[in-house]
C-alpha cells in the first residue's frame, strides 16, 4: 500500500470522527455504519474468490451473542473483553462451518451459508432459556477499557472505536489482498483448476479468507450489540445477510472502503426513508439494486473511480467482466 | 409417539409435499435451463396465494356458485405467473444472462424484496383466510382420522399431474424437447435454429406459474400473511438442491423427505419444526455435494 492510500484513509477516518465528535445526533448513524460496515467488509473478502455468502450474520450474531454471555455471567464487563471472546467465538464457529462451506461454490456455498445461518436463528429463537427468545438477550452497557462511562460520553468512545476498527480492518485488508494469499484469492475466481496446478490448496485459501470474513463481521457485531446493548435473533436472520451483501455492491467490491462507503450511504438513506417511506423502504431497495446491477455494476467505488481517476487515467480494463476487481486495488499499485 | 400421532404427522407431510413439490419443481425447471436461482421465485408464490385468496372473496361475494372456486386457483396462478413471469424475464433477467451468477441471483433477490412491498401494499397486512375450497370437498376417515379431502386427496392428485405432466412434455412434446435441448446444450441449441430466448421465457412462465399454482392451491390451508414467501423459497431451494439442481423426480422424493420429516418434528419437537428442511439439505450436500439424484453424466432435466 502506499503511504499516499495510506495517508488518505487516515483523513477519511479523521473527518468522519471529527463529524461525530461536534454532531452528537450522527453517532448512532456512524457506529451502525462502522458496524455494518464491518461485517459488509467480510462478503468484500470472500467476493474476492468470487463467492457470496447469503448467510455472514451468522457471524455478526454469533459474537454478539458469546459477548452477551460473557457479560451477563460477570455481571456486566469490559468491551476489550467483549471484543476478544466475540472475535474468538466467530472465529472458532467460522473454522468449523467453514470446514464444510469451503467444498462448495457459487449458489451452492451462498444457499448452504444461508441455511446454516438459518438454523442458528432458529436456535437463537427457540431456546428461550438460554437466548431470551425473540425479545434478544439484553446485556449492561460496558465499560470502555476500564472507564465507566454514561451514555453520551460512552457513544462518542463507541464512535472513535468503530471508526478506529473500520480503519484497521480496511488497511488489514489492503495488506491481505496484497499478500500471496490474497492474490491466491483471486485465482479462486479466474481459474481454480491452475492454482491447483500450482500446488496451492483452493480450500485452504478459501477457509482462511473465510474466517477473515467473519472475524470482521465479528467486530462489527459486538459493537452493535454494546451500543443497542442487546443481541436479537435478527441479527442472524437472513435479511440482515442480504443486507451485507447488498452494502457490499452498493458501495462497490473493488476496494475495502466500499464497505463502508456503502454502509454510510445505506444507513444514512434509511433514516430518511424509515421517515417518509416506511411502507415501501424494501421496494426502493430493490429497484436500487436492479439499478446498481444494470447500470453501475462497479457500485460506488466504481462510480468514484470512473469520475476522479478515470479523467487522468484510463481506467484498466475489467477483465472479468466483474464488479469486484476494476480499479487495482491500492495493494497492487506498488507493483 | 403413538401410532396415531405418527399417522397424522404422515398425513400432514403428504399434504405438505405435494405443495413444496408443485413449488419446487418450479424452481429446479428455471435453473436447469435458465441456470439462474430465481429467488423471486418465494415472492410468485405469495401472490398467487394472495390472487386466488381475493378471487375467493370475489366469489364469495358475488353469491355466485362456489365450486367456482376451484378454476378460480388455476386461473389465479395462470394470471400471475404469466404477468409477472414474463414481466420478471423481459424486462430484467433478459438483460443479466452475460453477468455472473452472483449478480444473476442478487437481481432476483431485488425482484423478491419489491414484491414484499408491492403485496404489502395492495393487501395490507391484516392475514387473509379463504377456506371454502377445503370446506366443499369435506373429509375422509383414514383409519380412526378424520382428515381433509382437498389436502390429502387433492393436493397430492395435482402434484402428480404436475410430475407425469412435466414429464410428458418434456419427453414427448416438440416444444417440450426444445426446453431439453436448450437445457442440455445452449449454443448447440442456438446453432440448430431454436429461438433460445424463447425458451427462456416459455420456460420462465411455467416456473413462475408452478410457483403461483402453489401459492394458490395452499391459500385455503393457511392464513395468508406477508413473509409467507420467505419459508416457502428456502423450503423449496432445500428440496431442490437435495435433489439436484434440475432434477424433476427428484424433487418429487426430496419433498416427501423433507415434507414428512417436518411434519413429524412438528408433533415430536416442535421447537425444531423450521430446522429440519435445513438440516435434510445440509446432512444431503455434506454426503453427495451434487445432490441425491444427480450425476455428472445424466440430463440436467
Amino acid at each position: 500500500m502506499s503511504w499516499r492510500g495510506l495517508g488518505g484513509l487516515v483523513l477519511a477516518a479523521l473527518i468522519l470522527a471529527a463529524v461525530g465528535y461536534w454532531l452528537p445526533w450522527t453517532r448512532t448513524l456512524l457506529i451502525i455504519a462502522m458496524s455494518k460496515g464491518l461485517a459488509a467488509l467480510g462478503i468484500i473478502v470472500l467476493l474476492r474468490a468470487g463467492q457470496v455468502s447469503f448467510g455472514h450474520a451468522m457471524f455478526f450474531a454469533a459474537s454478539a451473542y458469546a459477548a452477551g454471555f460473557v457479560s451477563r455471567a460477570l455481571g456486566g464487563t469490559d468491551i476489550a473483553v467483549m471484543l476478544i471472546v466475540g472475535v474468538v467465538a466467530a472465529a472458532a464457529l467460522s473454522a468449523v462451518v467453514g470446514l464444510f462451506v469451503v467444498r462448495y461454490r457459487q449458489i451452492f456455498f451462498g444457499m448452504l451459508n444461508l441455511a446454516l445461518s438459518m438454523v442458528l436463528y432458529s436456535i437463537l429463537e427457540k431456546f428461550f432459556e438460554i437466548t431470551g427468545g425473540s425479545d434478544g438477550l439484553r446485556m449492561r452497557r460496558p465499560s470502555m477499557f476500564g472507564l465507566v462511562l454514561d451514555r453520551n460520553d460512552f457513544d462518542l468512545a463507541l464512535v472513535f472505536l468503530s471508526i478506529g476498527f473500520a480503519l484497521l480492518a480496511t488497511v488489514g485488508v489492503l495488506v491481505y489482498f496484497a499478500s500471496p494469499l490474497g492474490q491466491a484469492l483471486r485465482a479462486i475466481k479466474s481459474n481454480e483448476t491452475r492454482l491447483e496446478y500450482i500446488g496451492v490448496s483452493a480450500r485452504s485459501v478459501l477457509l482462511i479468507s473465510y474466517v477473515i470474513s467473519a472475524v470482521t463481521g465479528a467486530v462489527g457485531g459486538v459493537l452493535l450489540a454494546a451500543l443497542q446493548e442487546l443481541a436479537s435473533p435478527s441479527f442472524s436472520y437472513w435479511i440482515q445477510s442480504g443486507e451485507f451483501v447488498f452494502i457490499a455492491i452498493l458501495g462497490g467490491a473493488a476496494h475495502p472502503i466500499g464497505a463502508f462507503a456503502g454502509a454510510l450511504v445505506y444507513e444514512g438513506v434509511q433514516i430518511y426513508a424509515s421517515a417518509f417511506a416506511t411502507d415501501v423502504w424494501e421496494l426502493i431497495l430493490g429497484l436500487v439494486i436492479v439499478g446498481i446491477i444494470l447500470f453501475a455494476p462497479r457500485g460506488l467505488v466504481g462510480l468514484a473511480y470512473e469520475t476522479f481517476a478515470g479523467r487522468a487515467r484510463k481506467a484498466p480494463a475489467d477483465d472479468s467482466g466483474a464488479i469486484y476487481d476494476v480499479a487495482p486495488a491500492a495493494g497492487e499499485q506498488r507493483q | 409417539m403413538t401410532s396415531e400421532l405418527l399417522l397424522i404427522a404422515t398425513l400432514d407431510g403428504i399434504a405438505y409435499a405435494a405443495l413444496v413439490f408443485i413449488v419446487s419443481v418450479g424452481l429446479t425447471l428455471i435453473f436447469g435451463v435458465l441456470r439462474v436461482l430465481n429467488v423471486a421465485h418465494g415472492s410468485l408464490y405469495a401472490v398467487g396465494a394472495y390472487v386466488a385468496a381475493s378471487f375467493g372473496l370475489g366469489i364469495a361475494a358475488a353469491k355466485i356458485s362456489p365450486w367456482l372456486s376451484y378454476p378460480a386457483l388455476a386461473v389465479a396462478a395462470a394470471i400471475v405467473g404469466i404477468v409477472l413471469g414474463s414481466a420478471i424475464e423481459r424486462l430484467l433477467l433478459q438483460r443479466i444472462y452475460d453477468k455472473e451468477e452472483v449478480l444473476q441471483l442478487l437481481a432476483t433477490f431485488a425482484v423478491f424484496m419489491i414484491l414484499d412491498d408491492v403485496q404489502r401494499l395492495i393487501w395490507g397486512v391484516q392475514p387473509y383466510f379463504v377456506a371454502t375450497p377445503l370446506q366443499l370437498l369435506g373429509n375422509v376417515q383414514i383409519g380412526s382420522i378424520t382428515y381433509t379431502a382437498y389436502q390429502i386427496i387433492l393436493l397430492p392428485a395435482v402434484a402428480v399431474v404436475v410430475l407425469v405432466g412435466l414429464r410428458l412434455y418434456l419427453r414427448h412434446a416438440t416444444s417440450g424437447k426444445v426446453i431439453l435441448a436448450v437445457a442440455e446444450d445452449r449454443e448447440a441449441a442456438r446453432a440448430i435454429g431454436i429461438n433460445v430466448s424463447r425458451v427462456y421465457l416459455t420456460t420462465f412462465i411455467i416456473g413462475a406459474i408452478l410457483a403461483a399454482l402453489g401459492g394458490s392451491l395452499a391459500s385455503p390451508t393457511t392464513s395468508i400473511l406477508p413473509g409467507m414467501g420467505t419459508d416457502m423459497l428456502v423450503l423449496s431451494f432445500a428440496v431442490a438442491a437435495s435433489a439436484g439442481l434440475g432434477r424433476i423426480e427428484g424433487a418429487a422424493i426430496t419433498a416427501l423427505l423433507i415434507g414428512l420429516g417436518r411434519s413429524i418434528a412438528v408433533y415430536w419437537a416442535p421447537e425444531l419444526d423450521i430446522l429440519v428442511p435445513y438440516l435434510i439439505m445440509t446432512l444431503v450436500l455434506l454426503v453427495r455435494p451434487q445432490g441425491l439424484f444427480s450425476s455428472f453424466q445424466s440430463r440436467r432435466i
